[in-house]
């Protein structure tokens, strides 16, 4: 097992050189001159020149990879083009609110969707089934735009549950020591504080956990269904034993193991920020820096963006796989 | 009869002492502003986003303030100033008792050391024991693009409160970019303590401190109780800037009464603010202007001015502020805005006349459109401050074209190679959409930086026009504010009858607000001031 997972990390080394090459030439190749959107209409010839000089634009391509490698290896990702900021600084504030964010939505839908896969899977065509395939269709297919929208006007400005956007109320102020703001407000002893952060978290996390939400609950009910069809779950049943039994503890732990592989994909999607969900609910994650990074031709937020996306992919791909041997021993892990 | 008069004098007294109470502001409360994306950074001298001047403009001040709802100059940090009669030397007498937010005491070394830091040749001179400032590596971009070092020769601080600006050059517009935000004094202290990260920790003698900064969700600020103009302010406990990004969102948190103040609503929604009882609307014309230029270096643009006049009178310009800026700006004359010392109301204007237009046309010498080939419309990518939405704006021209018998097309670019190939004025490209938000409030802002083609290649339009180049000369060399005026009118009508560019529209700047935010002011240089902003109960 160890040497499992030593192997699996050491492929992330090429993996992420890949993804450097290919971030690095591609943004080369994309038009668009960061120094010419940083200073635009304004610009001069001579401003631009300085700034691009500033800036390290005007040395040749394998000059700026080298050195751009060279820094990662010593674990820096340089300062971004606009904010002057260094990466890890950006990223040391911004990751954290996208993976509570990632966390509380996967939660939700792990929990929603598994349960509704079940169900739907033990009353096969029964109106239960139809009702919840049929708005799982809906999970999929809805804009997140669009239900951000509706959730903040029923819930917010009509009922006044849940805060409408932000990760904090304004009047809350609490010692923010590692930008997980769950674990800073424990950390700080302050009940009201993790009240608020809670409350502020409800809505942005139902919104993005209806995608992966109906995926995995309709990947759940195909799983046990076939399951269910199998000659042992028959033996148990002729052994006698209760329909939950049966259900949750012969067929669920290998009917899980496709839906494992989902989930960890989904949340592996969510790690790398959800631009839109940030966006409605004025969530200050790595999605919208990102993706403002890559509006920005800011070459250093994309590149560190990406190294950081694709890191945590890797990582989250890895758990996936050693998950599969706790659930089901069979598989063995080589 | 004396006693009706008594009894009026009693109700006049009244009355006054009523408005005046209406009028007093209550101290105390936070206020909530929502803005569309989070500062980029918080030192003057680097930054080029509104977002981050907003908080420049309530952290750090100037030598020179821009009044309240004008771009006229009234002392800030300076008391007053006298200019050599040769335009040549500034000196500026500093306010006393000024405290920076750290407690470094203001004076004359510290502005010597703010403006100084952003000089290319560092020819300062410090009245004190003064600072080693470090070595600038980023370049401070409006320094640089105000030609600020072909303008300033050297700063010396001559005593505490006095300062000597030597200028290479005469450049009446000096004192008003003297307000800008690039020009705001900084704590030297607090800079030289750690200057790589002076950018996230501003300190300046504005009226509000610096508290903290939560990346893309908030800035928080909180009243200087030592503020040295305690009459104007601060009022308000705190200030609390959120990033909201999304437009509709941003109004609903307004609605909700969780923001006080909505910047750049959708347009759509302010009809719904003024209807609401418990919302206000700010509006101003906002110091910008949007123009369609032609390509001046080649034919038959450069030297076919009834073919340009021909345009401007086919464009149906209004239909384009009524349904693409709907309604939220309005028709261009000049291409400086209407608010702006200098300008000329005796402009007459192009009106939409299409069989003008055709005449026009003819008279070109290409009837109908014939010998014309398709002409392509360079259209913004992106919207700006100065145009809403540059393609449909370009889909509006190209049927306005097509009635008079111009096939035109629409070409467009992401935003940097957009700036980059229209500076080349490439072969490919016949017309374009541009536009400019004003400085500083100098019509040199707008008439030379757009428009003197003469002056440097870097000029976007490249209109090459002898006279119009003596305007701006003299413009920049004469101090007299009146005779300036009248400079600028003459290179305004000048404009109208050559039409280097057709000026389209000036945006209005509209923001709905809480009913209780009293005495909020929109400024047309578009910065955010707070100073004397009160909540009402």
């Amino acid at each position: 097992m160890l040497g499992f997972i030593i192997r699996r990390i050491l492929i992330v080394i090429p993996t992420l050189l890949g993804v450097t090459i290919i971030v690095f030439l591609m943004l080369r190749i994309t038009p668009g001159d960061p120094a010419e959107l940083l200073l635009g209409e304004r610009a001069t010839p001579e401003s631009l020149e300085a700034m691009r000089d500033y800036l390290g634009l005007k040395k040749p391509l394998y000059v700026q990879y080298g050195m751009f490698l060279k820094r990662v290896v010593q674990l820096d990702l340089g300062e971004t083009i606009w904010t002057r900021e260094k990466v890890s600084n950006e990223i040391r504030q911004r990751f954290p609110a996208t993976i509570e964010l990632a966390i509380v939505a996967m939660l939700i839908s792990c929990f929603f969707g598994i349960i509704l896969g079940i169900i739907s899977a033990t009353k096969q065509y029964s109106w239960f089934d139809y009702l919840s395939m049929v708005t799982s269709l809906f999970g999929v297919s809805m804009p997140v735009f669009w239900l951000g929208l509706m959730l903040m006007l029923v819930f917010s400005l009509s009922l006044g549950w849940f805060p409408m956007s932000g990760r904090l109320g304004v009047g809350t102020d609490f010692r923010i020591i590692t930008n997980f703001y769950i674990i800073d407000t424990i950390l700080a002893w302050d009940w009201k504080a993790l009240k608020d952060v809670l409350l502020h978290l409800v809505l942005p996390a139902v919104a993005l956990s209806t995608i992966p939400l109906a995926i995995i609950a309709r990947m759940t009910r195909s799983s046990m269904l076939e399951v269910l069809r199998q000659d042992y779950i028959k033996t148990a049943k002729a052994k006698g034993l209760s329909q939950p039994k049966i259900v949750l503890k012969h067929a669920l732990r290998n009917g899980l193991i496709p839906v494992v592989t989902v989930v960890g994909l989904q949340f592996g999607i969510l790690m790398g920020g959800a631009i839109l969900t940030e966006t409605v609910f004025a969530w200050p994650g790595v999605g919208k820096w990102l993706f403002d990074g890559v509006v920005k031709r800011d070459y250093m937020v994309i590149q560190g963006g990406t190294m950081l996306v694709a890191t945590t992919f890797v990582i989250v791909n890895l758990v996936v796989d050693v998950l599969y041997a706790v659930i089901n021993p069979r598989i063995s892990v080589r | 009869m004396v006693r009706k008069i008594g009894i009026l004098f009693c109700v006049i007294m009244l009355l006054m002492t009523g408005s005046a109470l209406a009028q007093t502001p209550k101290k105390g409360g936070t206020l909530v502003f929502g803005r569309g994306g989070d500062s980029v950074g918080l030192d003057p001298a680097y930054e080029t986003d509104g977002n981050s001047f907003m908080i420049c403009d309530n952290v750090y001040e100037a030598l020179v303030f821009y009044k309240d709802e004008s771009t006229d100059l009234e002392p800030g940090l300076a008391t007053s100033w006298t200019i050599s009669p040769d335009g040549l030397t500034y000196t500026f007498k500093l306010r006393k008792g000024v405290k920076f937010h750290d407690g470094t005491p203001f004076n004359a070394d510290s502005v010597v050391f703010s403006i100084g830091r952003m000089m290319k040749d560092r020819k300062v001179k410090f009245f004190g024991k003064g600072w080693e400032i470090p070595k600038q590596d980023r370049p401070p971009e409006y320094w640089v693009s105000m030609e600020m070092d072909n303008t300033v020769d050297s700063i010396e601080a001559v005593d505490e409160y006095t300062v000597v600006f030597k200028l290479k050059r005469v450049d009446a517009p000096f004192l008003a970019n003297m307000g800008m935000d690039f020009a705001d004094i900084i704590s030297p202290t607090a800079f030289m303590k750690d200057p790589t990260s002076f950018v996230r920790n501003p300190v300046g003698t504005g009226p509000f401190k610096f508290v903290q900064w939560i990346k893309d969700d908030r800035i928080t600020l909180e009243a200087n109780k030592d503020y040295w103009d305690k009459e104007k302010g601060p009022y308000l406990d705190k200030l609390i800037f959120r990033a909201i990004p999304e437009n509709s969102v941003r109004f609903l948190e307004l609605k909700a009464g969780n923001i006080h103040i909505c910047q750049f609503p959708n347009p759509a929604d302010i009809p719904l603010a003024k209807k609401d009882p418990n919302l206000q609307v700010f509006s101003q014309p906002g110091m910008n202007i949007g123009y369609l230029g032609f390509n001046l270096t080649k034919e038959p643009w450069k030297s076919n001015k009834a073919l340009r006049k021909a345009i401007a009178h086919a464009i149906n310009r209004k239909a384009i502020v009524d349904n693409i800026y709907q309604g939220m700006g309005e028709v261009a004359k000049n291409c400086i805005p209407p608010t702006m010392w200098g300008y000329n109301t005796d402009v007459p204007g192009y009106d939409y006349n299409p069989e003008l237009a055709k005449k026009l046309l003819a008279e070109a010498g290409f009837p109908g459109g014939k010998g014309l080939q398709e002409v392509t419309l360079w259209s913004m990518p992106v919207p700006r401050p100065y145009n809403p939405e540059g393609l449909k704006v370009g889909v509006a021209m190209i049927g306005d074209l097509s009635k008079i018998g111009i096939g035109a097309r629409i070409v467009s670019y992401d935003w940097g190679t957009y700036l980059k190939r229209q500076r080349q004025q490439p072969e490919d490209m016949d017309m374009f959409q541009l536009g400019w938000t004003g400085d500083n409030g100098d019509p040199d802002n707008f008439l030379a930086v757009l428009f003197d083609g003469l002056a440097s290649d870097a000029i976007r339009t490249q209109w090459h026009n002898e006279e119009y180049h003596k305007l701006m000369l003299e413009g920049k060399q004469t101090i007299d504010q009146a005779k300036r005026a009248e400079i600028y009118k003459k290179a305004q009508q000048l404009m109208f009858d050559e039409t280097p560019v057709i000026p389209i529209a000036h945006s209005m700047v509209i923001w709905p607000g809480a009913k209780n935010v009293m005495n909020f002011k929109l400024h047309p240089t578009a910065s955010v001031r707070m100073r004397s902003v009160w909540l009402a109960k």
